[in-house]
């Protein structure tokens, strides 16, 4: 069991959560949404992923909890929670 | 070296088996090769043999990181079958399986393919709809498909709980007679053994840990056993796509994530053909040696740890015990997490990549060892001819952009979707 300490409900079970996946993608403003083209940034947030082995930054929805969303930084070859905070919370990349 | 024969077994067995030569040469690296395929699982190993037998290019090394079939190709499932409704993956998966079922005589090396029938069972009256549709495309592309009612499902899977008063009852089954399981260590060592009697180095403990360009073109690769230069190299590397692609600097439609399986001590027949249901995704099988092999979902969180958890174990064990009781009182013999390269829409890519001299095979989802002779025959045939067959064509990297994602069940090219 992945053990993610949530900022609200404490260190929790990760069946309590739902993974939605990398949140190092940031989706691009809407006024470029009809360009999906090959290396278009709308192509590259939706599909293109690094997939690191190694430190991961990903978005867990505690959905059996406070339903809050979190940033959790997890090794992906250890399975080892290194960090999480609230979604809101982080500062957005542009 | 010598084919195998009855008359080479009985010939060993007199002189108590002490002198078989070993299966394939432990060659060091050479300073180049026409073309270089990097990952010794069954992929990469059939890739290598379908290069040397159907292109006549020889000079091919197979790069393995640990062992061959150290990886997904020793550890996963053992399941063969082209039930597929999609066009593109009815033709690829269809082509699969009539190699498979000329491969032990192709390879001189028996695989133990046994064609035992594959029933997707059905829950539901939607699926059983669902299933009938499934069966009617694939008999248009020529495979055979077979929709069983209830008592016939019940009569094939004598184990099944399937009582009317079942919090899930059966209603019936697509059955695809062809369909069945292999040998997965087999498979690994009969490609590699073949290939290697056409002279393909295999070279094991060999771990890519860079490339080599000549201008943009990849010319080679950085390994832990020194530079290997080709003209051509070929990734197929299942679950470490994302980590040796990197390297190279591509950033692929792909997720590595854990799917978990499980075997139990060997009992006396009693499920005679591989059996899946829509309850989590559960399906099962029987072991030539007696044990049943099964699994379910994947765990669910990108990982390339090889190693799963507990809820997942929870959830396929609970859907093995509701659908056949009698499995309440077996014992485990182990269970392994395996890494699988998911891909959004759940189809597997098989193409050049938009580095020249680089080409890719991956995305392999869950379903990669029914592809391993189909994949390497279209593999070797993309690095062969700078360019896709027919067939494999459809899995180009590119779909994603183009809008020609090949969905199977429908969910959408979205990641944790499948």
């Amino acid at each position: 069991m992945i053990r993610i300490p949530c900022p609200h409900c404490g260190l929790r079970d990760h069946s309590e959560f739902t993974y939605l996946g990398d949140a190092t993608v940031s989706r691009p403003p809407d006024d470029d949404a009809g360009d999906w083209t090959s290396g278009s940034r709308w192509s590259h947030y939706l599909y293109a992923r690094d997939n690191p082995r190694g430190i991961h930054e990903e978005f867990w929805h505690h959905g059996w909890g406070c339903r809050a969303w979190l940033v959790v930084t997890r090794n992906t070859a250890t399975h080892e929670v290194i960090d999480s905070k609230l979604a809101r919370e982080r500062e957005v990349q542009s | 070296m010598k084919p195998y024969s009855a008359w080479s077994v009985f010939r060993h067995g007199l002189r108590g088996n002490r002198n078989w030569p070993r299966a394939w040469r432990d060659p060091e690296p050479k300073s180049g090769y026409d073309v270089i395929v990097v990952g010794g699982g069954g992929h990469g190993l059939a890739t290598a043999y379908y290069l040397a037998k159907v292109h006549g290019i020889r000079n091919v090394a197979v790069l393995e990181k640990s062992y061959i079939g150290s990886g997904n190709t020793g550890r996963n499932t053992t399941i063969v079958r082209s039930n597929y409704e999609q066009q593109a993956n009815a033709n690829f998966y269809e082509f699969s399986l009539k190699l498979w079922e000329g491969l032990s005589l192709d390879l001189n090396y028996n695989t133990m393919f046994s064609q035992r029938g594959v029933i997707d069972v059905a829950q539901s009256e939607g699926m059983v709809e669902r299933y009938i549709r499934r069966g009617n495309a694939m008999r248009l592309n020529g495979i055979d498909a077979e929709f069983l009612d209830a008592a016939k499902v019940r009569e094939e899977l004598p184990g099944l709980y399937a009582d009317d008063d079942s919090r899930f009852p059966v209603y019936g089954g697509l059955m695809q007679r062809r369909a069945g399981n292999a040998r997965h260590d087999a498979v690994a060592w009969g490609f590699a053994r073949a290939a290697d009697r056409l002279g393909v180095d295999i070279i094991q403990g060999c771990e890519v840990t860079g490339f080599i360009r000549k201008g943009e073109r990849i010319a080679g690769v950085e390994t832990s056993r020194g530079s290997i230069r080709a003209d051509r190299v070929g990734l197929a590397v299942a679950g470490s796509t994302g980590h040796v692609a990197g390297l190279a600097g591509l950033r692929l439609p792909i997720e590595s994530h854990l799917l978990q399986a499980f075997v139990t001590e060997p009992l006396k027949p009693v499920i005679h053909t591989v059996a899946t249901f829509e309850i989590g995704d559960f399906y099962i099988s029987q072991s030539d040696r007696g044990s049943l092999v099964f699994g379910g979902e994947l765990d669910g969180y990108n990982s390339y740890a090889q190693r799963g958890n507990l809820p997942a174990v929870h959830d396929v064990l609970e859907a093995a015990v509701t659908m056949f009781p009698m499995l309440g009182r077996v014992r485990m013999l182990r269970h392994w997490g395996g890494v699988v390269d998911m891909t959004p829409d759940g189809s597997p890519i098989i193409c050049k990549s938009p580095i020249d001299g680089l080409f890719l095979n991956c995305g392999w989802c869950y379903g990669g060892f029914k592809a391993t002779p189909g994949s390497g025959w279209m593999f070797a045939h993309t690095l062969a001819n700078d360019g896709p067959h027919e067939i494999n064509a459809p899995f180009a990297l590119d779909r994603f952009e183009r809008g020609y994602t090949i969905n199977e069940n429908g969910a959408g090219p979205i990641f944790n979707r499948h």
